[in-house]
């Protein structure tokens, strides 16, 4: 199979940007993906696009030919939203169509204006991933979800709110030289356990900050990289995704994300690797609690084994599988729709040696992207790998 | 209450549990789920039927928010719990007991009340 190639990034700086719109947030990433890509803008035959919430912060829909139309491409554009995994799903679609022929070059991307809308606002937009009418109106938030997930997890295999702190603490220290993350400061495991609670056993520090910002990358088939002597040895060659039951309380399991299992399975299957290959990962850490969910079904640590590896520096930058060496969510920051194409282009930079931790990871070949959507009723897991 | 329209089905529920009567549905295989399905999602079976709630379910787990919506900004702090009912699980809110006083496995029934901050009705859990 001919694998597709990601020829270009570009992100803008993730934090509070809350006067930029964004439309032009979006032009700036698109922008920098396609200098940075060399293709020639002519050749780029469609936009996919992920944002989850700008009807409620922007009063905007129909997102993506505006979107489009910013980076100066009059293409075909969608949107897709699968809440906080909107761009995975749109990268997954790319890789299908540049697999099957139906396209050469594809900008991917999304973008996120949340700030401007203040905490609680934002609190209330990002609730809406939840089931309106029987969770959303019991109270539950997106904190809450993953607190309801996290005590859950507590008592059917153990682990502590200071496990959980390990993993806000090594985040923050993996941002630290992450010119682009939102949150580049040390933080002590005793910060975590003082924050205010949000949704207790969830506290400020074991949250991701509200966020603007905006990804891209352009993906090309190999054919067209080669065929333009693009110099893009990082291929996507796995591709997955998982769904589950809405409501967190029709899941089978209360401390697993099953869709995010499903997800992997598929895309390891799908580039012929295993856990056992995957040199470094850009998981999904909403929460703390949400980063230990995603090494388990990611393969990468048995069930409830998860919980341990921050603390024991494992899934640090000097530790054997580095996880979220951009600061993860956590500390880089969470513009929504933006997430799922900013975790590839921080594994593609990873893999192409251009990371700020490259020293540390070696010739990392093999990495794996996990997006995941709501309390995990949406998952895309993406294989990246150095093909020469 | 606003004077929006009902949303059918679950309305209806929060009508029945208020007059004591709440249920779920039940497929011939025992999953069960709440109002409004055509279909379970586990065995595809198109056979549902109303089943009468339990007396008591149990906690199987809780968090107390601190952080909330606008929806619910008089409600705050609140607990939020997902309740055992035999084969169908719930989430609701849960008063009536301290937060530091909640546990997993506690006996609790359900009920309807008002929510503070909008008036609206919401599925809530009492100690039983």
């Amino acid at each position: 199979m001919s694998h597709p190639r990601v020829t270009g990034v570009g992100l803008t700086p993730f934090g509070e940007h809350s006067e930029r719109t964004g439309r032009d947030l979006f032009a700036a990433a698109g922008l920098a993906a396609l200098d940075d890509s060399g293709v020639d803008p002519d050749d780029v035959e469609a936009l996919f696009y992920g944002n989850f919430m700008g009807e409620l912060a922007e009063h905007q829909g129909h997102q993506a030919p505006l979107m489009a139309e910013a980076v100066g491409l009059d293409v075909p554009a969608t949107r897709f939203e699968a809440a906080c995994a909107s761009s995975g799903a749109a990268v997954r679609e790319a890789v299908r169509h540049l697999r099957s022929g139906e396209a050469d070059v594809i900008l991917v991307g999304g973008a996120e204006r949340m700030t401007n809308i203040g905490t609680a606002g934002a609190t209330d937009a990002l609730s809406i991933a939840a089931d309106d009418l029987y969770e959303i109106r019991a109270g539950m938030t997106f904190p809450g979800a993953y607190a309801l997930m996290a005590r859950a997890y507590f008592r059917e295999f153990g682990g502590t709110r200071e496990d959980l702190a390990h993993v806000a603490v090594k985040n923050h220290d993996h941002a630290l030289p992450n010119e682009y993350a939102q949150l580049r400061s040390e933080i002590t495991v005793e910060d975590v356990l003082d924050a205010p609670m949000v949704a207790e056993p969830l506290g400020l520090y074991d949250a991701c900050p509200i966020t603007d910002g905006a990804s891209a990358a352009v993906l090309t088939s190999a054919e067209y990289a080669a065929g333009h002597d693009l110099d893009a040895p990082v291929a996507v060659t796995g591709t997955g995704q998982g769904g589950d039951r809405m409501a967190l309380h029709d899941r089978d399991h209360l401390a697993r994300s099953p869709a995010a299992t499903k997800a992997a399975e598929e895309a390891y299957a799908d580039a012929g690797v295993s856990p056992d290959d995957v040199d470094v990962a850009e998981v999904h850490d909403c929460f703390t609690i949400a980063e230990v969910l995603a090494v388990e079904s990611l393969g990468l640590y048995e069930k409830g084994e998860g919980v341990t590896a921050a603390r024991e520096g494992e899934t640090h930058a000097t530790g054997e599988m580095p996880v979220n060496l951009s600061g993860g969510l956590k500390a880089k920051g969470h513009p929504v729709g933006a997430t799922g194409v900013a975790q590839i282009a921080s594994i593609a930079k990873a893999l192409n040696g251009d990371s700020s931790w490259s020293d540390n990871i070696g010739d990392a070949r093999v990495g794996v992207a996990h997006n995941a959507g709501g309390t995990v009723a949406s998952a895309t897991v993406h294989v990246l790998e150095v093909l020469e | 209450m606003s004077d929006k329209a009902r949303d059918g089905e679950y309305d209806d529920l929060l009508d029945a549990i208020e007059d004591g009567d709440g249920y779920y549905l039940t497929c011939e295989n025992g999953h069960g789920w709440l109002p409004p399905r055509r279909v379970c999602p586990d065995c595809r079976s198109r056979k549902l039927t109303e089943t009468p709630f339990p007396e008591s379910g149990e906690v199987a787990t809780y968090t107390t928010v601190s952080v909330a919506t606008p929806q619910f900004s008089a409600d705050t702090p609140y607990t939020t719990a997902i309740v055992d009912c035999g084969p169908v699980r719930v989430t609701g809110l849960l008063r009536g007991v301290d937060p530091e006083g909640v546990e997993v496995g506690m006996p609790v029934g359900i009920e309807v009340a008002e929510r503070e901050t909008t008036g609206d009705r919401a599925i809530v859990f009492r100690p039983r």
